[in-house]
């Protein structure tokens, strides 16, 4: 007696991977960096990473049901909230809950959903919601705090769910009392009034290379980054060029003029390059596809980052390179093409 | 890297095998082989009916030869097709034709072809076989002639006929033939079992066919995974006093038994887009072509039967047959102790490029080297398509590198030119971006479906330039008739005017003539 069977295409297989297991396996990278950042700076930052994926995951509902998407597949894909957690490691931890829902808007509605959603983005959407909220409230934007070690305070989880949610610090405390420059910041400033590097890193901010706590978390995020890699979540390319480049090009400048530049590795584990270099200028959508294209694209990220910071308005210039490269993605993609086989 | 100059590339291609390379991307799979390697190979009894369907090598099917009723011999042939009828399908047996008709013929495409229906009368008897006797001796033409009688294809899976490849073979002239033992896929080891079981006849067929095409050596190619075959070949060619016939270990990574991958390997030189092994001259063949050719020489018999791996967790008792062709799987699997509780697919073919069948009434083809069934927990849970997020994958594992996912995009935007650009022709189908896609995009599916596109569009072009051409000579034509309407209508009116001018010159003389006449009153 014959038998009758179900078909299905090949290759026969369970599946190796998913679109949500590559997007989990990025989120697990994160928690060292996370971890080491509640550490130095307080518990702010999860309430930012906690709002960001609420209206993240809100916006992509509301958009899915707009564009007639089927929801529970792409709600189930975690992509919106790796978007939403970068967005909030790129917040200080005590900018108030409206940051994050303007920043998840531009992120989720513009630069994914408008686009055409998932796969479909030009830009990275975490950075244009970041880029979108930090040209957008400068003076919120600059509020960071310095690592709990220099601070004369603790703010508690009530005094930080208090400022995040009422906008306003708890009674008795100023921000001029608790907000602290960035070592990036320092620096500019530093510079702006006709200073010296090292006259700026004689602050007490300063760690070894970079800011003090930040270098630390750097070197976390740099350990979560590594696990991808392992993973082949991510390639090498990215990261290793990115850095490289800074680290040249910083060396080279720095040694050229070492009272306006600071030394390479203080680039390095200041600011958001590192969390840059593994988790968003990896981002795959809006990135090159070959591995000739992708250090090509990262050595751009790191080459802008580094006139930005120099020359540019802002203190840091991930983000903004991070997007500029985003534009040439393309253009890289087209004259990167691998040679075909036996052609 | 760029490609070396031909010259270049002909001199490394003589020395295939003595030195071992890579190839871009492949993936390193589970084998899972040595559950159907326990069991020694065994003949699968006469079944009650073959199906012998015609369609059973690439290209078009065969016109049967035979009429219901019909008494036929074992290897009589009851089919063919092809200029030379080198598409050629023989009696799995000796019987009666019961019927021709159109029944599931294990094709990819799943749609039903014209079959032979043989009812076997239990004698197995051959019919007149004429064996080559001194085939050392004899003429190459003769030899490369009893392959194409015997039916033989391509036993690797590409069922392409291989008098077709022989006689381009011969005609381009191949200094090395390769015998690929390479079986990449996962759970397929009917290579692997002839290599242990029948080393002697793979050796005599490589022979032959060095022979039958002029080539000065073979090489061998096995995997470093297999177990026991390295020996029994190496025994089998001392034995055979073959000292041109050498045997290479290749690292086991998918999909190094592909043509293309196998030659890099073994040479380093990647064999040119559109072009063939022939080009480096080279000729590749499986190794169980090879004992179809060895038995269709020394033995005279036509190819009727093949070596079927049938495994799988859904198989009580995974093991190699040795099945004619037309046997319903169904026999097979009853052999292997029938299906276990969990079977859930059946696959005609590897997990890798292998189709799955509705029904196990399908007969074995030529083509089978393999019959999988998987269990529901080695396929589920069907996972939903998503969008490609680019993350590259595809072009990491693409050994014929690749951008797969930009011509996924292009398929499904009909930019023909881009595809052509990209390269589509040059895909194997191995389907390596399939299993890493984390979007499970279809995208072997997809590929498949632009080459019949590109095919048919060259077709229509190639219409189009015919119907220009045509469209160009009546319009020349019509022009031509026009233009000579014209000179006949001028022609005409210059006769007219003359005409006119001869009357009226007449009248003028005879006006003249006239007056004269009048004057002279």
């Amino acid at each position: 007696m014959s038998r009758k069977f179900d078909t299905g295409g090949a290759p026969h297989f369970p599946p190796h991977s998913t679109v949500a297991g590559v997007m989990q396996q990025v989120l697990y990278a994160l928690v060292p960096g996370v971890m080491a950042y509640v550490w130095f700076f307080g518990v702010g930052i999860l309430v930012q990473i906690f709002l960001a994926v609420a209206f993240a995951l809100l916006f992509e509902w509301i958009m899915l049901r707009l564009r007639k998407q089927p929801v529970r597949l792409f709600l189930g894909d975690y992509s919106a909230v790796v978007t939403a957690v970068l967005f909030a490691l790129c917040l200080p931890p005590l900018a108030p809950w409206w940051v994050a829902l303007i920043g998840m808007l531009f992120a989720i509605v513009l630069a994914k959903h408008l686009y055409g959603g998932l796969g479909q983005n030009v830009f990275n959407p975490a950075m244009v919601g970041y880029v979108v909220v930090l040209i957008s409230f400068p003076q919120v934007m600059s509020l960071w705090l310095p690592p709990a070690s220099l601070a004369g305070y603790t703010l508690g989880p009530g005094a930080v769910l208090h400022t995040i949610f009422l906008g306003q610090l708890p009674a008795g405390m100023t921000w001029d009392a608790i907000s602290q420059a960035t070592p990036l910041d320092t620096i500019r400033a530093t510079l702006a009034t006709g200073g010296i590097v090292s006259e700026a890193r004689e602050s007490s901010i300063f760690g070894d290379f970079g800011g003090l706590g930040w270098e630390w978390i750097a070197n976390f995020y740099a350990l979560g980054g590594l696990w991808l890699i392992w993973r082949r979540v991510i390639s090498w390319h990215i990261p290793v060029m990115m850095i490289t480049t800074v680290v040249t090009l910083g060396l080279a400048v720095y040694l050229a003029d070492p009272g306006s530049n600071p030394a390479p590795l203080q680039h390095v584990f200041s600011g958001a390059l590192v969390l840059g270099a593994f988790f968003i200028a990896t981002d795959p959508v809006s990135g090159c596809v070959s591995n000739r294209g992708r250090l090509i694209f990262a050595a751009g990220v790191g080459v802008l980052t580094l006139v930005i910071r120099r020359w540019g308005g802002y203190p840091d210039g991930v983000a903004f390179a991070v997007l500029l490269m985003n534009m040439a993605a393309p253009l890289i993609d087209r004259y990167t093409r691998p040679r075909i086989f036996g052609q | 890297m760029r490609r070396p100059p031909i010259s270049e590339q002909l001199e490394r291609a003589r020395n295939a095998g003595s030195q071992l390379h890579h190839f871009h991307g492949g993936l390193r799979l589970r084998h899972n082989k040595k559950i159907s390697c326990e069991l020694p190979l065994e003949a699968t009894p006469l079944p009650p009916r073959l199906f012998v369907p015609m369609l059973q090598h690439s290209g078009l099917s065969a016109e049967p030869a035979v009429k219901p009723g019909q008494q036929v011999l074992k290897g009589e042939r009851i089919g063919y097709f092809g200029v030379k009828e080198e598409m050629a399908v023989h009696a799995p047996t000796s019987g009666t034709v019961k019927l021709l008709a159109r029944r599931p013929i294990s094709h990819p495409s799943g749609e039903d072809g014209l079959c032979v229906v043989i009812e076997p009368d239990g004698l197995d008897q051959w019919t007149q076989l004429t064996p080559i006797e001194n085939w050392q001796e004899a003429d190459p033409a003769l030899l490369r002639q009893r392959i194409r009688e015997a039916g033989i294809v391509g036993l690797g899976g590409a069922v392409f006929p291989t008098a077709i490849k022989v006689d381009d073979a011969h005609l381009r002239g191949i200094h090395t033939l390769i015998l690929n033992g390479a079986e990449c896929e996962p759970y397929i080891s009917c290579d692997e079992m002839l290599m242990r079981e029948q080393p002697g006849s793979i050796i005599l067929g490589a022979r032959i066919l060095q022979r039958a095409i002029g080539a000065g050596r073979t090489l061998i190619a096995i995997e470093d995974q297999m177990g026991a075959v390295n020996e029994s070949l190496k025994a089998a060619v001392k034995e055979a006093g073959a000292d041109d016939i050498d045997i290479v270990k290749v690292t086991t990574i998918y999909p190094e038994g592909g043509e293309k991958q196998l030659i890099q390997v073994l040479t380093g030189l990647e064999v040119p887009s559109g072009g063939r092994p022939a080009d480096l001259g080279l000729l590749c063949q499986n190794v169980a072509t090879a004992t179809a050719v060895a038995n269709a020489v020394v033995e005279g018999k036509s190819l009727i039967e093949r070596i079927v791996t049938v495994t799988g967790s859904g198989i009580r008792q995974p093991r190699n047959l040795l099945a004619r062709i037309g046997t319903p799987i169904e026999n097979l699997v009853d052999q292997c102790g029938g299906y276990t509780e969990d079977a859930a697919r059946l696959i005609l073919g590897g997990p890798m490029m292998g189709y799955a069948l509705t029904s196990d009434s399908n007969p074995v083809i030529k083509a089978a080297n393999c019959i999988l069934v998987l269990s529901e927990l080695e396929i589920e849970p069907p996972q939903a398509e998503m969008p490609c997020i680019r993350c590259g994958e595809c072009v990491r594992v693409c050994p014929a590198l690749l951008l797969p996912q930009e011509l996924n995009w292009q398929i499904r935007n009909q930019q023909w030119e881009e595809v052509v650009d990209y390269g589509l022709k040059d895909c194997i189908e191995c389907g390596c971006c399939d299993f890493v896609c984390p979007s499970h995009i279809p995208l072997v599916d997809w590929f498949r479906y632009g080459k019949a596109e590109l095919k048919s569009l060259q077709i229509e072009r190639g219409k189009a330039e015919s119907a220009r051409v045509r469209f160009e000579a009546r319009e020349a034509r019509l022009a031509r008739e026009k233009q000579e309407r014209r000179q006949r209508l001028e022609q005409k009116k210059q006769g007219l005017r003359d005409q006119a001018d001869k009357k009226k010159k007449l009248a003028e003389a005879i006006e003249r003539v006239q007056s004269r006449k009048d004057g002279g009153k």
